[in-house]
């Protein structure tokens, strides 16, 4: 990183919450763990962002972070957004750990709304800031009755809602928060990341974290676990494709983010993931755009 | 060409220091201290306290200063600071009806035990804007038979009037042992009345306001009379362990107020009034009027009613009464979206030309069908 390491924030604890505080989220994560795809409960203190800004996953990640971890954080899979920018000098600041933008260095990556790009190694943390937890909220507002609903595996309602979703459209019309279940048995919430992203969940080396502040659950999907994006025989599921490579580095696999780049309908697509597009290009790839200005970066950022 | 969100980190540190800038104002007018704020602003510092969970006035008036006035922002840093408090346990209950009462009103008696005392009230003021005030000017104190007495007299409360009659349920006593706190462990539902309360008493006034006024208005009503309303100061004691006995922390304002509801009993109950409680920081009538209506029409169900309305609705009030989770949802809208946006797009882009090509081939058929039907 270029930016300057923020000062010490002095008179709080390591990475901010107090050491009861990390217990008490240390046994909920122990506990959906040990139970993965299943929510706990857990007693979500009031942080100092505002909830809907990642205050789940920044508990979960202050619970684990040690003084030798690298953090990334990444918001819309770029480590160069506001939000992404906001939470890491947060860790800085009140835990001083080493902090990086490459996937491969990191031993912990917190991130809203995308997986990396570049699969995940045994040993690093994935922790994910989740707004609503619950797969089944918007098929049913009430918690009473979906707690019952996954006591008892009983998930007919999202099959109808997938099924209608089949019968009107001729798909499964969801793109991103696509439902997934956890080896068997939990219907599980994957936060909004694209659908795109769903197979990266299904057996990763990582550890996969979940933290929901404001409503106060932490689900976790530990190391090597099966994981199964919804579907019907007939109507498999399907990862999201690109028509264009990344107009910088030429990827074709990777997950685009459209810049409209001028008010006449001109548009480009490039990767949203900043580091495995900057990898890439440091690698010699060359994009459509890049073509031309190759080797001369900084004036196309 | 490609200009995106980039340098993060340089516009957030501008924004700050603009930010700064614009809670400071015009450079040509003095600054305002907290201490201001604490004396002259004191309901908003009242607020401010009560939704963000902490009994601190200097601290609520700083974080109002910060905040440039937006009360719900200042209600969020007081909650920020608060996480990073130890909590040594629970006080003892405090004793309402030992109160230094400043203001004392019912409205189902004309007289009571105590009598009935304005106190320094909105009420009956005509709401004519004062252009007196943009001038300072000296401002008499209270008159001596106001004056405020050093220790407390007895006040009996007016649902205690009633109890002795027999007709107003009796509070079933709490439980004994641990107090219910939310801020500890994480909201169940159904929950229990204490949990209820805190999650009332930490809401927002606008929102019980408008769920209170609901009820009122038919959805679900409770046929409420405001029993007693009293606002003053309470000693708060805290039961020491080593020590064996209760230790006095100091004196803190409250407002308290009992709804007394009129119910017609069920197949276990005899027919008797109920109550509504609400109990808040400072003076802080209008939240703990609402907080009763609300407190009353949670407790639908366990009078053997049925839960129709909102206010009636656990999982609906409770989830939603707090403004600092609230506000956070709503606002974190701004926060960028456009990776799943951008898979919005490619599935209605898909949908349309499927529409557009269906729309084409219908439109065809009904061609050659006219043909057809033009050669028969």
């Amino acid at each position: 990183m270029n930016a300057p390491t923020p000062t010490p924030a002095t008179g709080y604890a390591f990475a901010y919450l107090d050491e009861q505080t990390k217990r008490m989220i240390r046994r909920a994560i122990l506990k959906a763990v040990a139970i993965p795809g299943h929510q706990v409960p857990f007693a979500s203190r009031d942080m100092p962002m505002p909830y809907g800004w990642g205050t789940g996953g920044i508990q979960v990640t202050a619970a684990i972070l040690g003084r030798s971890d690298v953090l990334k954080v990444i918001d819309q899979g770029a480590d160069d957004t506001t939000n992404a920018v906001s939470i890491r000098a947060f860790f800085q600041k009140t835990a001083s750990v080493a902090v990086t933008t490459k996937t491969a260095e990191a031993t912990v990556i917190q991130t809203r709304h995308r997986i990396p790009e570049k699969p995940l190694t045994a040993g690093q943390t994935l922790v994910f800031q989740v707004p609503i937890p619950e797969p089944l909220r918007f098929l049913e507002p009430r918690e009473t009755e979906t707690r019952v609903m996954h006591a008892l595996a009983d998930y007919g309602l999202m099959h109808v809602k997938l099924y209608e979703d089949v019968a009107k459209h001729g798909r499964i019309a969801k793109t991103y928060a696509y439902p997934v279940e956890v080896e068997g048995r939990y219907m599980m919430d994957p936060s909004p990341i694209p659908k795109f992203d769903n197979p990266k969940l299904h057996m990763s080396p990582a550890l996969q974290l979940f933290g929901a502040g404001r409503e106060k659950r932490i689900y976790a999907l530990p190391p090597f676990t099966a994981v199964k994006s919804l579907d019907f025989e007939d109507h498999p599921f399907e990862r999201t494709k690109f028509e264009a490579p990344c107009a910088l580095c030429g990827a074709t696999d990777a997950y685009l983010d459209e810049v409209v780049t001028d008010d006449r309908g001109g548009r480009m697509f490039v990767c949203s993931d900043t580091d495995h597009c900057e990898e890439r290009r440091a690698a010699g790839h060359r994009g459509a755009m890049l073509a031309d200005t190759a080797g001369n970066e900084e004036n196309v950022r | 060409m490609y200009v995106s969100v980039k340098g993060g980190e340089a516009a957030i540190r501008r924004a700050h220091r603009l930010l700064a800038d614009r809670r400071r104002g015009s450079r040509d007018v003095a600054e305002i201290g907290s201490d201001q704020i604490a004396e002259q602003l004191t309901l908003a510092v009242d607020r401010v306290m009560n939704e963000g969970s902490l009994h601190d006035r200097a601290l609520a008036a700083l974080a109002i200063k910060q905040a440039r006035g937006d009360l719900v922002e200042a209600a969020f840093l007081v909650r920020a600071y608060r996480t990073t408090l130890p909590r040594f346990g629970a006080s003892r209950p405090i004793d309402t009806a030992e109160m230094v009462v400043e203001r004392r009103i019912s409205a189902t008696y004309k007289d009571l035990p105590g009598g009935q005392i304005l106190g320094p009230t909105f009420d009956y003021t005509h709401r004519l804007i004062d252009f007196g005030l943009e001038e300072a000017s000296e401002t008499p104190g209270p008159e001596a038979a106001d004056a405020l007495p050093v220790t407390p007299g007895s006040t009996p409360r007016v649902t205690e009037l009633l109890a002795r009659e027999g007709l107003v349920e009796v509070e079933p006593r709490g439980e004994d042992g641990e107090v219910g706190d939310l801020t500890r462990s994480p909201l169940r539902i159904p929950a229990k009345r204490d949990v209820r309360l805190q999650q009332l008493a930490r809401g927002d006034e606008g929102f019980l306001l408008a769920l209170g006024y609901s009820t009122q208005r038919g959805f679900g009503s409770t046929h409420p009379f405001a029993g007693e309303i009293r606002i003053g100061r309470v000693e708060v004691e805290f039961d020491v362990a080593e020590l064996g006995f209760a230790v006095p922390l100091g004196e803190i304002t409250v407002s308290e107020c009992q709804m007394i509801n009129q119910f017609s009993g069920s197949a276990k109950v005899a027919p008797t009034f109920t109550r509504g409680y609400g109990l808040a920081f400072g003076q802080a009538e209008r939240k703990v009027m609402a907080m009763a209506l609300v407190d009353r029409a949670l407790r639908t169900e366990e009078l053997g009613g049925e839960v129709i309305a909102p206010a009636q609705d656990q999982e609906f009030v409770l989830a939603h009464a707090d403004n600092v989770q609230a506000t956070g949802f709503v606002e974190h809208l701004k926060l960028p979206h456009y990776v799943d946006f951008q898979a919005e797009l490619a599935l209605v882009r898909a949908m349309r030309a499927e529409h557009a090509a269906r729309a084409e081939a219908d439109a065809a058929d009904v061609v050659e069908d006219h043909f057809e039907e033009a050669a028969e």
